[in-house]
């Protein structure tokens, strides 16, 4: 894909309702969303905020009902499924809640099967898988099935997988919603070595721990953006109390 | 400070610098650094008290040192102190009184009140998790993780009165 110095992500005025018993159940109700090349964007917010219908709008897993979606440059919102399955397939990566392996694959064919639809040649497939789990480490497990893995590292396979097509994007929803403090904590520091690498990511998630790993950190309520905050700063921020132990 | 002191020297008598260079080494960067006044000053108390009690070392090229141990007392003072249980941490949040005292008063911008107040915790949470991810030891890096889990609810009940009052 092309467009240098164009935006990575840009979407205004994006609305999505659902019809629901015969209502419409508004979830996301005019959202203005940029991202660019080599951010690292968190959307939190309350459950029930939109904040995943709004990353599946913006991945195209789902339509939205107005407004318009442009990636690198490229109008998309109006894309059919099956463009839109390419577009995820060579430029996207996706990590979801519940990893979403694949299996009865193993944990190294899952990653290089992304690798593969993303358009790799089988060769360049085996070294991406290498290095990525590897860079996971993950390397010791290549060979075994994903349900012999804790979900701490199956979730670092569905990272490894999300990150095989080196994708222009990284889309994550909930990535540490089934993860324990410790393994949320390993996840948390990987985002934020891939993110040093230049990896754009945006990420949703209610856990205000991972959200500050972002530069970034949008915060939603009733469908719509109520804060838009850059947290990433030169200048050190005090440290709390909560560190000042007591005795 | 005195029962962190206190536990240390139940391991061995030790002098001031000893003592303070311990504390750093089991607790990292995470901790606020004693200042040296501080930990002599406590230590005296503590002899005072007579949990501890103190003799000077003569040194061949350099000053003497005077180097503490636990007394009997001092002992039962740590034994009890590490087999109590510690009362959590209170609620005394001065954001929320600001927040329900702005109902009354009308004035205020309430969600730029909760957005100003969410930003501040989290650059205070960005630090944490840089210092997190810098911290290699395990009792350092429990110790953010810590932090980072109160400023979570911190956060977390910021998001409840931003749902309940905005």
């Amino acid at each position: 894909m092309t467009g240098a110095g164009e935006l990575l992500v840009r979407a205004s005025n994006l609305t999505k309702a659902f019809a629901s018993d015969g209502t419409v159940v508004p979830a996301v109700r005019g959202v203005d969303i940029s991202l660019e090349h080599g951010e690292f964007a968190a959307i939190t917010g309350p459950s029930g905020a939109g904040k995943s219908t709004l990353l599946h709008l913006l991945g195209g897993l789902e339509r939205p009902t107005s407004g318009e979606i442009w990636l690198n440059g490229q109008r998309v919102d109006q894309l059919s499924q099956a463009r839109w399955a390419v577009l995820r397939r060579r430029h996207i990566g996706f990590v979801f809640q519940f990893f979403n392996l694949v299996s009865n694959m193993t944990v190294a064919d899952n990653v290089e099967l992304a690798a593969i639809m993303g358009g790799a040649s089988r060769k360049q497939a085996v070294a991406r898988r290498q290095d990525l789990l590897g860079e996971l480490g993950l390397a010791a497990k290549a060979d075994a099935a994903p349900a012999r893995l804790s979900g701490g590292e199956q979730q670092r396979v569905a990272l490894a997988r999300a990150m095989a097509n080196r994708p222009l994007l990284l889309l994550a929803d909930e990535p540490t919603g089934n993860l324990d403090s410790s393994a949320t904590m390993s996840v948390l520091r990987l985002l934020a070595r891939v993110h040093a690498d230049g990896q754009s990511i945006l990420l949703v998630t209610h856990d205000l721990r991972v959200a500050s790993s972002a530069d970034r950190v949008i915060s939603l309520f009733d469908g719509m953006v109520a804060d838009d905050a850059r947290i990433g700063s030169d200048r050190p921020t005090p440290l709390p109390d909560v560190l000042k132990l007591r005795g | 400070m005195r029962m962190p002191l206190l536990a240390l020297l139940a391991k061995e008598p030790a002098h001031g610098y000893e003592l303070k260079g311990q504390l750093e080494q089991i607790f990292g960067e995470a901790y606020p650094a004693p200042n040296i006044g501080q930990i002599y000053v406590t230590l005296q108390r503590l002899e005072r008290d007579g949990l501890v009690c103190s003799q000077d070392v003569v040194q061949a090229t350099r000053p003497n040192k005077r180097v503490y141990e636990l007394t009997d007392a001092g002992r039962e003072a740590v034994i009890d102190w590490i087999d109590k249980t510690s009362e959590g941490p209170r609620v005394r949040d001065e954001f929320f009184m600001k927040l329900a005292l702005s109902l009354l008063t009308g004035t205020s911008d309430r969600l730029g009140l909760i957005n100003r107040q969410r930003r501040h915790y989290l650059a205070q949470m960005r630090s944490l998790s840089e210092l997190g991810v810098a911290a290699d030891r395990r009792i350092p890096r429990l110790l953010i993780e810590g932090a980072m889990l109160h400023l979570k609810a911190d956060l977390d009940w910021l998001e409840r009165c931003q749902e309940e009052l905005v």
